[in-house]
């Protein structure tokens, strides 16, 4: 950052070994350049904003103006309702977040677990290998509402004594077993990413395989990943509302018991908007790391 | 007479039905520089990645110190503690600072304390002029600069034996140079190296013995002078012209 060649530094204006602009003003050519740019744009944006609101406006009047508008908007936008059921939903919604919490540490504790086996060729892990293989072969293919279904009534139905019957343990054990399945593979391939002239250079420095790892191709896999794993955070936040299916109270299964004492079905607004309000600014922040983990990748040397 | 620190005996590798090294035999005695010159695909590089125990040979054997490091039994870390290597591509580690990239090994490897790794790191970046970029990350430096810190980065942990590997093939002429000078400076301090180059002037200012390797066989090798400037075999003589007319010599 200090030795910034070639670029002349606010304080030593007076050496100016850079200097050289000088006396420099743009022509009347760049002038013009400037000034039919700026007015392009202005152009570009006005365009922009009108057809957008010709497009939005478009569909929010055929909405408004459709023979179903009137009764749609009491069962879905019935706000004072809403408002009214909100605190439940939001305890809710704690649910789902304490099961996001859990299921997050859990899932990147195998997750990573998995993806390691895979990616290592010890003899002695071989048996390993082959189950971590099936394992995220089977439940990236089953959908995670069937897993939930399997494990939330499959497994008290064994009856094995001191086995749980709790349903919110069942539930983020689910989540635990079809997630640690998606984050296995986006490790394993961000491990795979790493050039093995990294590991090359690791080992011949006489680190051991598992230094090399640790030191050299880890933290360089998860870089790579950590756009991918955000996305599947914002995946597995939302997902956490399919346990309401087993009947855990979660914002989805306080919305239909609310609703269904009502026949209004505002209480699902309501729980939507504030799946939202957590999973758009992550989102977002997904968004800017990625943007950012592309720039680092671009970034050239100086000289 | 003293041990060699490296004895390679009748090393033999292909790559399924291809030959890439056949009847490879030299040594090299402490302190000296052997430089192996050949077109590419001559098996240069084979030979430095089988030295290093990144490839297994199919028959031969390679001693270091007087030790069988294709024993079966050897055990593969320890022997590349003893062995440095500089690739063709760097390979520096592009999420570490140049300090952390030279500190790692002696901190993970031998043990050395953060404090005196780094004091060390710093005395090697100090003599090779490369004190003010240690705070900075590989990607801010030229490839010069890159290869000069993989070069510190692997005698940082003091190794008996220096593998360069092409190591200036990556570079521009100007950077040549500087890297030029930074091996010949190993070479006063005594590093024994075994190079393999296209840049002649490895073979001219750092070699002992050169060795003109084709088609996987030593066809050729004496001191400097008697290589580059009195070649017997026509196909070393036809090599080097090659080289001449590129104007690397």
């Amino acid at each position: 950052m200090s030795n910034e060649i070639g670029r002349p530094s606010e304080s030593d204006s007076g050496a100016a070994p850079y200097n050289f602009g000088g006396e420099w003003k743009p022509s009347q050519l760049e002038l013009d350049r400037r000034a039919a740019r700026k007015a392009r744009n202005r152009r570009n944006a006005a365009i922009a904003i009108l057809s957008s609101i010709v497009v939005i406006g478009g569909l929010a009047l055929v909405a408004v103006t459709s023979p179903g508008w009137k009764s749609l908007s009491d069962t879905f936008f019935a706000w004072a309702y809403g408002v009214e059921v909100l605190p439940k939903i939001i305890l809710g919604f704690g649910t789902n977040v304490a099961l996001t919490l859990i299921a997050s540490v859990c899932v990147g504790i195998f997750g990573l677990s998995i993806a390691l086996i895979r990616t290592s060729r010890s003899p002695a892990l071989a048996p390993f290998r082959i189950l971590a293989t099936v394992y995220v072969d089977v439940f990236r293919g089953i959908p995670m509402l069937l897993v939930l279904l399997l494990v939330g009534f499959g497994i008290p139905a064994l009856r094995i004594k001191g086995l749980t019957n709790n349903v919110l343990i069942l539930g983020t054990l689910a989540v635990v077993i079809t997630y640690t399945a998606y984050v296995a593979e986006v490790i394993r391939s961000g491990i795979l990413t790493i050039h093995p002239s990294q590991r090359a250079a690791a080992r011949s420095l006489g680190l051991s395989h598992f230094q090399s790892l640790r030191f050299v191709v880890l933290p360089q896999a998860f870089r790579r990943v950590t756009p991918p794993l955000l996305n599947d955070l914002v995946a597995l936040i939302k997902d956490t509302g399919l346990v309401s299916i087993l009947g855990v109270t979660d914002a989805v299964r306080a919305a239909q018991i609310a609703s269904s004492r009502s026949f209004n079905y505002t209480p699902y607004v309501m729980a939507a908007i504030i799946f939202l309000l957590v999973t758009i600014p992550l989102t977002r922040f997904t968004d800017r790391t990625l943007r950012r983990s592309i720039e680092r990748q671009n970034a050239t040397g100086v000289a | 007479m003293t041990q060699p620190v490296l004895k390679v005996n009748q090393v033999r590798k292909s790559y399924g039905a291809e030959v890439v090294l056949e009847d490879i035999s030299f040594s090299v005695p402490v302190h000296t520089a052997t430089v192996f010159i050949g077109s590419s695909g001559s098996g240069k590089s084979t030979l430095l990645r089988c030295i290093n125990l990144l490839d297994q040979i199919d028959d031969g054997s390679i001693e270091l110190d007087g030790e069988d490091i294709t024993a079966v039994d050897a055990d593969v870390d320890k022997v590349r503690r003893k062995l440095g290597i500089v690739f063709q591509s760097f390979n520096l580690f592009p999420h570490m600072k140049v300090i952390d990239n030279i500190t790692l090994a002696p901190m993970k490897v031998q043990g050395i304390s953060k404090e005196l790794a780094r004091e060390n790191a710093y005395k090697l970046l100090d003599r090779f002029g490369l004190h003010d970029k240690a705070e900075n990350y590989p990607d801010r430096l030229s490839g010069g600069q890159q290869q000069r810190v993989a070069i510190i980065r692997s005698i940082a942990v003091a190794p008996r034996l220096l593998l360069l590997d092409e190591i200036t093939s990556a570079l521009d002429p100007v950077l040549v140079n500087e890297v030029l000078s930074t091996v010949r400076d190993l070479k006063i301090e005594g590093m024994t190296m075994v190079l393999a180059t296209h840049e002649m002037g490895f073979a001219k200012q750092v070699a002992d013995e050169v060795c003109f390797l084709h088609h996987g066989k030593i066809l050729e090798w004496g001191t400097p002078t008697q290589i580059l400037e009195a070649p017997q075999q026509r196909e070393t003589k036809e090599f080097l012209k090659r080289v001449h007319e590129a104007g690397r010599l």
